[in-house]
């Protein structure tokens, strides 16, 4: 018998002592049996086998697939305009039956639903640009989101919030970083644990972020949970914050640099959430933050991890297959065996830039202290600084976007453009909990 | 009252902890901690969320009113799933294992494929906001004195945080996680229960096929009854958090004279035309010079409602030690706010004349009843609101509610009945298939069920049918055997007598035969076998042990003077046959019955009567030979 999902069926299973009769909604399964919600809520899987099925009545609209009721939000004038973009991930997340996963669907429209908060602090105008799992993201959404951002800003948004699967949050922030020049707070937030759940970080976060959109701060940043508890969040600079961790949600680290700052969180008082900065950072009104979009990117670059052995054909590979820029992901202070070294010397000649960043990720890149290292740099290596291996990776492709001078691009290399490079080493302050 | 005749539904909810090596969905082990020795602690806000059917539970809303703050006290020997920091494992096969064993032993049918549910909870217990819960096994029943009793579900489940005392005064609720994700089975019967005495002991007979398999966790706090009740006009109630059995009974009937009573309040407020007006006020005013400690607490503000028709009503005792006023109580309670009215005023430092100004605020008569809280106004206002509404209830209908047990055998209301939809499935979980020659082993490996045990102990031990019923179906069946097998001469109608009749007597007394342990018994037969005293002393030494469990039972017998030195008792038989010398020798033989009335006023309990008999024909004996030798003389 066809069964459809949200079929009403009565299921009469005969069984060593007697029949046993279960009734339910067939619910969608990647198992071989059954799957039926029973009135209780349960959901069970019965076997085909030795089984009678009677369908009650047909497909039973499953509720919760409805469009969400859409409800006229007064402008208040007092408040500042905030951009919600959305590309998905779990800070909107829903059920996937098919699957049994869970997967971004919500649309803005679902997040302001969820966080009525947000309409106390600001004027929410939402966007849904991608919904993708963050893993899923790719340069080239890279450049329409920024295309994006810039346009909500140019039409008068005063803050940006871009909502982000967490997975690849970094990359993002640090693409946006080099692409947007912005005069209003860009701030990327997601969770770490599923908005479909009562204690998810996603409203928090969210919260959280548009205090920080409606600040004084004009920069791209991670406005993510600090701890393990409900009480702060921290604003990361875009091009220094790293997920630290697969699941928990304090995971978003500054990496060689102390965040920008923190969000105190308080339910009793959503409009005097307090702020608190740690360094200096780019503000709203300054003279020189004039709105920008610089979005060509070099999308033909890669991140190579070296490890003990690791076969110098490799980085031979990434050139015969076209790639205009290398990053490497060094050893220590960033080495990778003598037997790299001619192919290194071998793509720089050809004109292909590689840059050297450590699988330390803390601390700086530097070549001349070993024999290996000052062989690198004889041929031709770019030091990565204090760069993390990704956001070298984003600025490197950003590079090539507006340059293929090899000399310039060294230059820019070197250049702290968005923060990316703090220059100036100081004992680290890491955040992780015990 | 007559449980029948009112049309008293009941079934439980038995929740038992599993004593499994490992939590259900993580590594770490079963064990509880002193809370001292939590290594850190976090804080969390929990939000209602949609259910997979898109609408919000109402018992998830309900609590998010309240808007808490949870800290979690964490330890070694809890990890990242108990902090929600990371996805849950598969779901424990140990505990999979059990669940279907106890399914099994109570006749019922796995399903095939057990499938992993998130039940909406938000009242901080689970550090998720719900509850992972998998239905396992449906259709049972087992069989009772007063007829069959359906079990319909056996749910394996996580256990919930424990609840530790609020820390200082802040709002925050404080749990530990050393409970939350211990293993347990949910076993729902169906509403078949009929009376309170059933009631009890169907909880009994399950507790017991629970302990058989050998794999659940003992001690207070492992298992936990919940019970529905409904009677006829009445409402589905539910009972929350019985961790005593000997209490079900009570409050069985206590939930009965409660609903009853309530019925009656009903008819009483519809008589009286009683209305309640919707209008707070704030009262503050009143008490801007008052001596009521209560109040002052509470920054002397004081808002209240008028209740037209009230008068005495929250006065009325419904429950015992529960008056309708402590049932409203418990809704401003929800809200952090005490609750105080006329019915009971003046008290608690408020005096005549402010009683009399309340009054007058809300022009109130002899026939009406003024309530108030003293909270501030954010506080005050929805607790007010609730209070209204419960009173509006009391002339309609017995709501439907979750309420908490309480130790005196009644109940305070917790928070509406869950809705139905507050289950979606746990994606993080994969569906477990429950494959045929799994079942098949876990069959072969069943412990023994009742009526085996029963025609066994018949046989073996030579015990009629009543008694044998009795005691298969007890507790302490495995302790009545081990006793049967060290102590061969005691009869086994005094073990069943023993572990069945006289303990529920003692019971009846308010002994708190829980403190004795198996022990305990071991040792007293132990004596008994070696004539230490009178087996109509048992009672009494149970009794004097279940006083003082620590003291050994040789010492016991000392204390309560059961000892009895056989030369002092041969003696006293003695001298009691030489002074009726002339008795014996007229009756002869005959004489042993009447004297033995005479002996055993002073030894009952002391010594066997058996041996008493012994003794005493032996010295009629003695005495009858020296008299033939008299008169041959
Ligand atoms: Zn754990």
């Amino acid at each position: 018998m066809e069964l459809k999902e949200g079929d009403r069926i009565r299921i009469k299973k005969k069984t060593d002592s007697g029949v046993v009769v279960y009734e339910g909604i067939v619910m969608p399964t990647a198992s071989r049996n059954i799957v039926i919600k029973l009135d209780s809520g349960y959901n069970i899987g019965i076997r085909p086998e030795n089984v009678e099925i009677e369908v009650i009545s047909g497909v039973e609209a499953l509720k919760g697939e409805r469009g969400s009721e859409k409800r006229i939000r007064k402008v208040k004038e007092d408040l500042p305009i905030l951009s919600i973009l959305s590309t998905g991930g779990t800070i909107a997340s829903k059920v996937d039956y098919r699957t049994g996963a869970v997967s971004p669907q919500f649309s803005t429209e679902d997040i302001l639903e969820t966080i009525p908060e947000l309409g106390q602090i600001a004027n929410i105008k939402g966007k849904v640009i991608y919904s993708i799992l963050s893993e899923n993201m790719r340069a080239e959404y890279w450049r329409k989101l920024a295309a994006e951002v810039y346009r909500e800003i140019k039409n008068g948004a005063e803050g940006i919030i871009v909502t982000h699967g967490t997975d690849t949050m970094g990359y993002t922030a640090a693409a946006l970083s080099f692409m947007v020049q912005t005069p209003v707070p860009i701030v990327l937030v997601g969770s770490q644990r599923s908005a479909d759940r009562p204690s998810s970080d996603a409203a928090m976060n969210a919260i959280c972020a548009a205090r920080v959109a409606c600040s004084d701060l004009a920069e791209v940043v991670v406005v993510m949970h600090g701890s393990t508890s409900d009480d702060f969040c921290f604003i990361h600079r875009g091009t220094k914050v790293r997920k630290m961790h697969t699941s928990a949600r304090y995971a978003f680290q500054s990496v060689n640099d102390i965040p920008i700052g923190r969000v105190y969180y308080d339910t009793s008082n959503i409009e005097k959430i307090r702020l608190e900065f740690f360094s200096a950072y780019k503000k709203r009104g300054d003279k020189e933050l004039e709105l920008g979009l610089r979005d060509k990117l070099e999308e033909k670059c890669c991140l190579i991890k070296f490890y003990p052995g690791a076969d110098p054909a490799i980085l031979d590979f990434f050139i015969t297959q076209g790639y205009k820029g290398i990053v490497l992901e060094g050893t220590g202070l960033g080495h990778v065996s003598a037997e790299w070294i001619p192919g290194v010397a071998r793509a720089v000649k050809q004109g292909i830039p590689l840059v050297m960043t450590s699988q330390c990720l803390y601390g700086t890149i530097c070549d001349r202290v070993y024999d290996t290292g000052r062989d690198l740099l004889h041929a031709g290596i770019i030091e990565g600084d204090d760069m993390l291996p990704e956001t070298a990776l984003v600025k490197l492709m950003w590079v090539l976007g507006q340059t293929t001078d090899m000399e310039e691009v060294r230059h820019l290399m070197h250049e702290n453009i968005a923060g990316e490079i703090r220059g100036r080493s100081v004992k680290e302050k890491v955040h992780l909990e015990i | 009252m007559d449980d029948h005749k009112i049309g008293l539904k009941a079934g439980l909810e038995i929740h038992q902890q599993l004593d499994t090596r490992t939590k259900l969905f993580c590594k770490c082990p079963t064990m509880l901690r002193d809370k001292k020795e939590s290594t850190f602690s976090f804080k969390r806000y929990l939000r209602a969320s949609k259910s997979e059917m898109g609408e919000v539970d109402e018992a998830a809303l309900e609590e998010e009113k309240y808007s808490r703050t949870f800290i979690y006290k964490a330890y070694d020997s809890t990890c990242l799933v108990e902090n929600d920091e990371q996805p849950p494992g598969e779901l424990n096969p140990e505990a999979v294992d059990i669940a279907l064993e106890v399914a099994l032993l109570l006749n019922m049918n796995p399903v095939d494929e057990v499938h992993t549910m998130r039940k909406i909870v938000i009242d901080g217990s689970n550090t998720c906001g719900f509850q992972r819960t998998a239905l396992v096994a449906t259709d049972g029943g087992i069989e009772t004195e007063e007829g069959f009793v359906g079990v319909d579900s056996l749910c394996l489940e996580e256990d919930a945080a424990s609840k530790i005392e609020t820390e200082g005064s802040s709002d925050a609720v404080v749990y530990s996680l050393d409970r939350l994700g211990i293993p347990l089975v949910e076993i729902g019967t169906a509403p078949d229960i009929r009376t309170a005495d059933q009631a009890k002991k169907v909880a009994e007979q399950l507790g017991m096929i629970l302990r058989s398999t050998g794999k659940v966790k003992r001690g207070l706090g492992t298992i936990r009854q919940d019970i529905n009740i409904s009677i006829e006009d009445g409402a589905r109630v539910e009972i929350k958090g019985v961790q005593n059995l000997r209490l079900i009974g009570k409050i069985v009937e206590n939930e009965v004279t409660r609903q009853t009573n309530l019925i009656k309040l009903r008819e009483e407020l519809k008589r009286r035309r009683a209305r309640v007006e919707r209008q707070i006020e704030d009262l503050s005013d009143i008490f801007a010079n008052t001596t009521s400690k209560v109040i002052k607490r509470a920054g002397g503000k004081v808002f209240g409602i008028c209740l037209r028709g009230f008068a005495g009503i929250l006065g009325t005792e419904i429950q015992p030690g529960r008056r309708f006023g402590s049932e409203l109580a418990d809704f401003a309670n929800k809200y952090g706010a005490g609750l105080m009215h006329t019915d009971e005023l003046p008290a608690y430092g408020i005096s005549e004349e402010e009683v009399v100004r309340l009054k007058r605020t809300f022009d109130a008569t002899e026939d009406d009843c003024v309530v108030i809280v003293a909270a501030e106004r954010e506080r005050a206002e929805p607790a007010l609101k609730a209070v209204l509404r419960r009173a509006e209830d009391a002339m309609r209908e017995i709501p439907k509610e979750t309420r908490r047990a309480l130790p005196t055998g009644s109940s305070a209301y917790m928070r509406p009945l869950p809705g139905a939809a507050r289950m979606y499935p746990e994606t993080d979980v994969p569906p477990v298939e429950i494959d045929k020659q799994r079942l098949q082993y876990i069959k072969s490996k069943l412990p023994e069920t009742f009526e085996h045990r029963k025609a066994r102990y018949k046989e073996k031990f030579g015990l009629n049918d009543e008694l044998a019923d009795k005691i298969s179906r007890n507790p302490h069946f495995s302790l009545f055997e081990r006793i049967m097998e060290s102590y061969e001469n005691i009869p086994a109608t005094l073990v069943v007598r023993t572990l069945t009749d006289t303990l529920a007597e003692l019971m009846q007394e308010e002994i708190e035969v829980e403190k004795l342990e198996d022990h305990h018994f071991m040792d007293m037969f132990k004596q008994l076998s070696a004539n230490a005293f009178g087996k109509e002393a048992v009672p009494e030494i149970l009794k004097f042990m279940a006083k003082q469990p620590e003291m050994s039972i040789k010492k016991a017998i000392e204390e309560i003077g059961l000892r009895a030195d056989m030369k002092e008792v041969k003696q006293l038989i003695e001298d009691i046959v030489n002074s009726k010398k002339d008795f014996v020798r007229e009756k002869g033989a005959k004489a042993v019955g009447p004297l033995m009335g005479v002996v055993m006023k002073e030894l009952r309990g002391k010594v066997d009567g058996k041996m008493i008999n012994k003794i005493l024909e032996e010295k009629v004996k003695e005495v009858m030979v020296r008299a033939t030798s008299h008169d041959s003389e």
